[in-house]
């Protein structure tokens, strides 16, 4: 489904990302996982179109397109969904307005009927219940004053209304507590689909107890350095980054 | 100097030929007026008032008093926002239209119509009201209505009355067929009694493309415990000049909100100043405005806080476009006896074009020492963080900036409480942005 090959991404005139190689299919769940500063949070905005994320080389196709080709809006319509570090408020925007214009963006591009504002609340609903969001926070101006956990709830109770292809999760664990993370990675869990491709970008363990990954990537300098099953985190819980960085084989190894 | 003497010559000849006769009181008010005018001049940017300001283009152009309202079918005001209204007041060319105005159903006490009607008719009130407030000793434009004023409008709101259905008060200029433009020195005159409560929606319109001067003097007085909730559209012609002061005086205990909404006009400016002049009165200023090409809006407001308990609040927000400039102007006075105020000003422009731009000032002065007073400002353009997390929502960039702009607008469109006006202003504003951006995105 997704395709990297060399991807490289400069930001400000630095270069971030030296060459990434990743192959997602469907179904499957990835972790990239790496210390602060490595580059996780590049690729993500990267592959969802961010304007000062600049590709200088590299290919990255997304079912045979060429992602990189698209605008951001033209990415999420396809079905690429990026669930943000730290989502933008956004003063005067009605959260569920924007919801239902977002629904209907995409449903418009496939092809489908736009839901009227009785058949959106119906999907509402239907979805807010995994994620415990409730009326108040979709009368509210979208994320304003929306505490930490309300905003992380925020976009993947998004990424429910929206059922991407690829969801790329950018440390959606930052700043939850253990109920909020639960909840979250519940939301998650129950978007896993053999059709659907979910990328985890964290620096912690801890998530990937709740959603578990099939594949775990470590990214350090801008580089995949190494990968592996699920048992990679752990490794890396134990053992900290500095062995991968420092290119040393682990203790005990 | 020779020069500005000169260029102020048809201004003191229409002074000269001011309207004569009325009571005693009046003749004396018109004749301070003229005198007070021909003594300042038109400011200049040398006045700090009006440093950004420059109203050489008002000042260089021959406008003629309008001596005859041009015809005005009723069918003519059907393109006119909010005019379809059960309470509807009309003022073409200056003067009272009886033949376009209809009230239905006011209830007793309440009188609304001609101001030239009521000050003989309501001679024991409008002389104790009229010019009160309305400072012509400094300010020339406010001068030039005094002295050349022929009409306006008078509401009258005896003690204790709940009106239910909004007043709108529309003013109509109608420039088009007439010799030289025109201008029209309108005046209003609202005196809301004790304990009452009232809407006024005040409009300026004319034809489009008409190169004509209005200036507009309103005093609004509310007495203690009134509740007014007022808004102003000033929908001009483009090419329209329009200098308007609003002054309002509320009592103890007064409840006032003003909402301004500024559209139309090649150069528009605002006053408007409020006086709180009773403990526990309240004063809501809000305003929006929107300009382009090569227009200028200019907003000048001062809230005096003269007694104790008074809060007031104060947003105004522009979107400006093409080359346009905007002014805005806030001051704040707290005087010695007003302790416990509580004031808060808000004042964000949104900048379409690299080419628009705004000068802002805030201004307190404050006299008490136990107050607070908070005051801030953000000018900039559309914050692209958001932009982008709209787009990654699937929106379009146009979309993603529409939404934006929307509810930049919507923060004071929202605070319309006639529900019938909320929905045609947006219309109007909207429809006039729609504009704006194509034009942008052509470009």
């Amino acid at each position: 489904m997704l395709d990297i090959k060399n991807l490289q991404v400069t930001v400000e005139g630095k270069q971030i990302l030296k060459g990434i190689d990743l192959h997602v299919n469907a179904g499957e769940v990835h972790a990239i996982m790496g210390p602060n500063g490595s580059g996780k949070s590049t690729l993500a905005r990267a592959l969802a179109g961010h304007p000062q994320y600049e590709v200088s080389a590299g290919e990255a196709t997304f079912d045979g397109k060429d992602l990189l080709d698209l605008d951001p809006d033209e990415r999420a319509r396809e079905g690429v969904f990026m669930a943000f570090q730290y989502p933008v408020e956004i003063a005067g925007v009605n959260n569920a307005y924007f919801l239902k214009a977002a629904v209907n963006a995409k449903r418009k591009h496939q092809g489908l009927p736009e839901l009227d504002a009785m058949e959106f609340m119906q999907l509402i609903k239907e979805k807010s219940k995994l994620l415990d969001i409730d009326q108040s926070m979709l009368s509210r101006a979208v994320n304003e004053g929306f505490s930490g956990g309300e905003k992380k709830r925020n976009e993947i109770f998004q990424m429910a209304l929206l059922e991407p292809r690829l969801a790329i999760l950018d440390e959606t664990d930052s700043g939850l507590d253990i109920d909020a993370l639960k909840l979250v990675a519940a939301g998650v869990n129950a978007m896993r689909h053999p059709d659907r491709a979910i990328i985890v970008v964290t620096h912690y363990q801890r998530l990937l107890d709740y959603i578990v990954p099939d594949y775990v990537h470590v990214l350090t300098g801008g580089r995949i350095v190494k990968s592996g099953g699920k048992e990679l985190a752990l490794e890396l819980e134990k053992k900290g980054y500095g062995w991968i960085e420092s290119g040393a084989q682990p203790v005990g190894a | 100097m020779a020069q500005v003497v000169e260029k102020l010559q048809p201004w003191l000849a229409a002074i000269e030929r001011r309207p004569h006769g009325g009571p005693r009181w009046l003749q004396d008010l018109r004749d301070r007026g003229a005198a007070r005018f021909a003594a300042l001049g038109f400011p200049t940017v040398r006045d700090e008032e009006w440093r950004f300001t420059n109203i050489s283009p008002i000042a260089n152009a021959e406008f003629v008093p309008a001596t005859e309202a041009a015809p005005v079918t009723s069918h003519s005001l059907r393109g006119v926002a909010y005019s379809d209204v059960p309470n509807r007041i009309v003022v073409l060319n200056g003067r009272f239209a009886s033949q376009l105005s209809r009230v239905n159903g006011l209830a007793n006490g309440v009188r609304v119509g001609s101001l030239a009607a009521a000050v003989t008719e309501h001679a024991d009130v409008v002389p104790r009201y009229l010019g009160q407030l309305a400072d012509f000793g400094t300010k020339a434009f406010t001068a030039l209505n005094t002295a050349l004023s022929v009409d306006g409008l008078y509401v009258h709101i005896a003690d204790g009355v709940v009106l239910d259905e909004p007043l709108h008060l529309l003013f109509v200029t109608t420039s088009a067929d007439l010799p030289q433009p025109i201008m029209s020195n309108v005046r209003t005159l609202v005196v809301v009694g004790d304990r009452c409560q009232v809407r006024i929606v005040e409009s300026y319109v004319g034809p489009d493309g008409g190169a004509y001067f209005t200036n507009a003097v309103t005093e609004i007085f509310a007495g203690d415990g009134a509740v007014v909730d007022h808004y102003k559209v000033q929908q001009e012609s483009l090419d329209a000049f329009h200098v308007a002061s609003m002054h309002v005086h509320a009592a103890r205990n007064a409840n006032v909100s003003s909402h301004s909404f500024s559209l139309g006009g090649k150069i528009a400016r605002n006053d408007v100043g409020a006086l709180l002049d009773g403990e526990g009165a309240e004063c809501t200023l809000n305003g929006l405005y929107l300009a382009d090409g090569d227009r200028l809006v200019d907003n000048h407001t001062t809230i005096d806080h003269a007694k104790a308990h008074c809060p007031s609040h104060e947003i105004y927000k522009g979107i400006l476009g093409g080359k346009a400039r905007a002014v805005f102007n806030g001051k704040i006075v707290v005087r010695q006896d007003a302790q416990k105020t509580d004031a808060k000003q808000t004042n964000r422009a949104l900048l379409l074009s690299d080419h628009a731009s705004i000068n802002t000032k805030p201004q307190l002065e404050i006299f008490a020492d136990d107050v607070k007073c908070t005051h801030g400002a953000a000018i900039g353009q559309l914050d692209e963080d958001a932009i982008f997390y709209l787009r990654a929502r699937g929106l379009t960039y146009f979309e993603a900036r529409d939404m934006m702009i929307h509810a930049f607008a919507g923060e004071i469109l929202d605070r319309v409480k006639v529900e019938p006006l909320r929905v045609a202003l947006e219309g109007e504003l909207y429809a006039q942005l729609a504009k704006d951006l194509a034009e942008i995105d052509a470009a």
